[in-house]
């Protein structure tokens, strides 16, 4: 199984309250995805010349405990250059004016055990192991703001519970997929992308997925183009989310294995597994409900 | 007590079955009205008399599954398997329905307003479905017995292996499955079109649907087809 969820919302007002309308909807697939849980927001973009870093802490042995000021320390010593962080628990935003590839081989060699969970001008990405409801209070889920974000439940069938292989899994920068079903070609997948240099950080089968369809925007197809071609390549049963830094993007394999329905209205688009993670937010009763049809593009501009 | 409203925002889904598996067929209650159904899964399953119940708002998986003589309405959409292995009465759902929608029905009609999902009635055993909409692919696969009235499209593959159920559309087929055919419309086709219609509520002209039925080839083994249907 798994749970996906996914909020844009149209009325500016409405981002201040993105988490706390989400956090309902994400609670709601706990059914559908007990063991881990996460979500990318996106918010306003960085400047330029800027890049925010989300990593994760849960694997080193300090954890939660992790000296997160040390770090923002040492890479400034290191970089020469400011380091904003932000810090929750076993989770930190680290923003920087520099590449971030030389923040990240700096971090890969001397703090191995951290893991960068997203890169980008407007994401943030949350995940970890525990229910729903346990990780939206890890990370205050209910306070985030923004325009739109893409969350994931997971009850997993293709790889083990850990951390690093909850969704959503992120590729590149400022991109994300999360996943419900089961892709029967990610070694494929995997192997035509591997020798292309595209390096893999888990075995798991939505990772091949986020990959190749970052892989094909970063070669310069559009989002749609990119989409037709996962259509092509990628088989076996999905409902994919992704989140870019002003779209929401949904597809579904042609026999629709996996469930997915829409809500619509003035105020914002809200995509769930199922309609009872819909249920709660505001005026949803004369929303327009649909189910999006398999092998169909549907995309929602933030 | 004529009439009876369960409200699924502050009662348990358990009370609402139990009092339709127990006090309803103790004729405690002829109409029971469901609020906030809100996706629930297995609202008014199981049911074996006959009460009406009207679920306003969207229903989750299996809503009216293995129904036995009650009338169960949804105002709003149905999840999957809506009426799946109804045995008898009516299962209504004035919105859309997702996937497997009668699936496996023995019995009953089911009425769908909206459009149906991918493989609705499949391996139907007897039951009736008249969809309003639209089907998605792989509709009536394998179906058995009974009928299915399609006022919209359908997808691919509709009736595919398909055995004695016999299919009836108006709009565009996108393809037939294995060994579905169209047929030509009786007097007798077009006397139960019009019978289901008027039990659904629906307006449209029995003569412009078209049947579908199975070509029976593939009731025996051809070693000689190599695979290709």
């Amino acid at each position: 199984m798994c749970g996906i969820v996914g909020l844009l919302v149209k009325t500016p007002a409405l981002r201040e309250k993105l988490g706390e309308l989400m956090v309902p909807m994400l609670i709601g697939m706990t059914e559908r995805g007990p063991d881990s849980a996460g979500l990318a927001v996106f918010g306003n973009p960085l400047a330029e010349n800027q890049r925010k870093i989300s990593v994760y802490s849960g694997l080193t042995e300090d954890g939660a405990d992790f000296n997160w000021l040390g770090l923002s320390h040492e890479l400034k010593s290191h970089l020469g250059v400011p380091v904003g962080i932000e810090i929750k628990g076993n989770h930190a935003v680290l923003t920087f004016d520099v590449a971030p590839a030389i923040v990240k081989r700096w971090i890969a060699e001397h703090h191995p055990k951290l893991h960068i969970l997203s890169t980008g001008h407007s994401i943030d990405l949350y995940k970890d192991i525990g229910t729903p409801a346990e990780v939206a209070a890890r990370y205050d889920f209910s306070k985030l703001t923004g325009s739109h974000l893409v969350g994931h439940t997971r009850m997993a069938t293709e790889s083990a519970v850990t951390p690093d292989r909850a969704h959503p899994f992120t590729a590149g920068e400022d991109f994300c997929l999360v996943h419900n079903g089961s892709l029967s070609n990610p070694n494929g997948i995997r192997r035509m992308l591997e020798p292309r240099g595209i390096h893999f950080e888990t075995d798991n089968d939505t990772e091949a997925a986020c990959r190749f369809l970052e892989w094909r925007l970063r070669e310069g197809d559009d989002l749609e183009t990119a989409l037709q071609k996962g259509f092509e390549e990628l088989d076996g049963f999905f409902t994919f989310l992704m989140g870019t830094p002003d779209k929401l993007a949904l597809i579904r394999d042609p026999f629709a294995c996996k469930p997915a329905v829409v809500a619509e209205t003035d105020d914002y688009v809200a995509i769930a597994s199922e309609f009872r993670s819909l249920a709660h937010l505001p005026g949803i009763k004369h929303a327009t409900v649909f189910e999006p049809a398999p092998e169909e593009m549907y995309v929602w501009n933030a | 007590m004529e009439r009876l409203t369960f409200d699924l925002a502050t009662q348990p889904l358990r009370e609402l079955n139990t009092f339709l598996h127990n006090d309803a067929k103790d004729g405690k209650a002829r109409h029971v009205t469901v609020l906030n159904p809100d996706g629930a899964h297995n609202i008014a399953v199981g049911l074996d008399c006959p009460v009406e119940v009207e679920i306003v708002g969207h229903a989750g998986y299996y809503a009216g599954g293995m129904n036995k003589a009650a009338s169960v309405t949804i105002t709003g959409s149905a999840g999957t398997g809506v009426a799946e292995n109804m045995m008898s009465g009516k299962v209504h759902v004035k919105g859309f329905a997702s996937n497997g929608a009668g699936a496996s029905a023995h019995g009953g009609l089911l009425v769908i307003d909206g459009d149906a999902g991918l493989r609705c009635g499949i391996s139907l055993k007897g039951g009736n479905i008249v969809v309003g909409g639209s089907v998605g692919s792989f509709s009536a696969f394998m179906a058995q017995a009974g009928r299915m009235v399609i006022c919209g499209d359908a997808g691919d593959a509709l009736g595919d292996s398909l055995y004695e159920a016999v299919l009836y559309v108006k709009g565009n087929v996108k393809s037939l499955g294995a060994d579905a055919q169209y047929e030509p419309m009786t007097d007798e086709d077009i006397a139960a079109v019009a019978s289901l219609l008027d039990q659904a509520g629906l307006d449209h002209d029995p003569k412009a649907f078209r049947r579908i039925a199975s070509k029976r080839s593939l009731y025996h083994w051809n070693a000689d087809a190599n695979q290709e249907y």
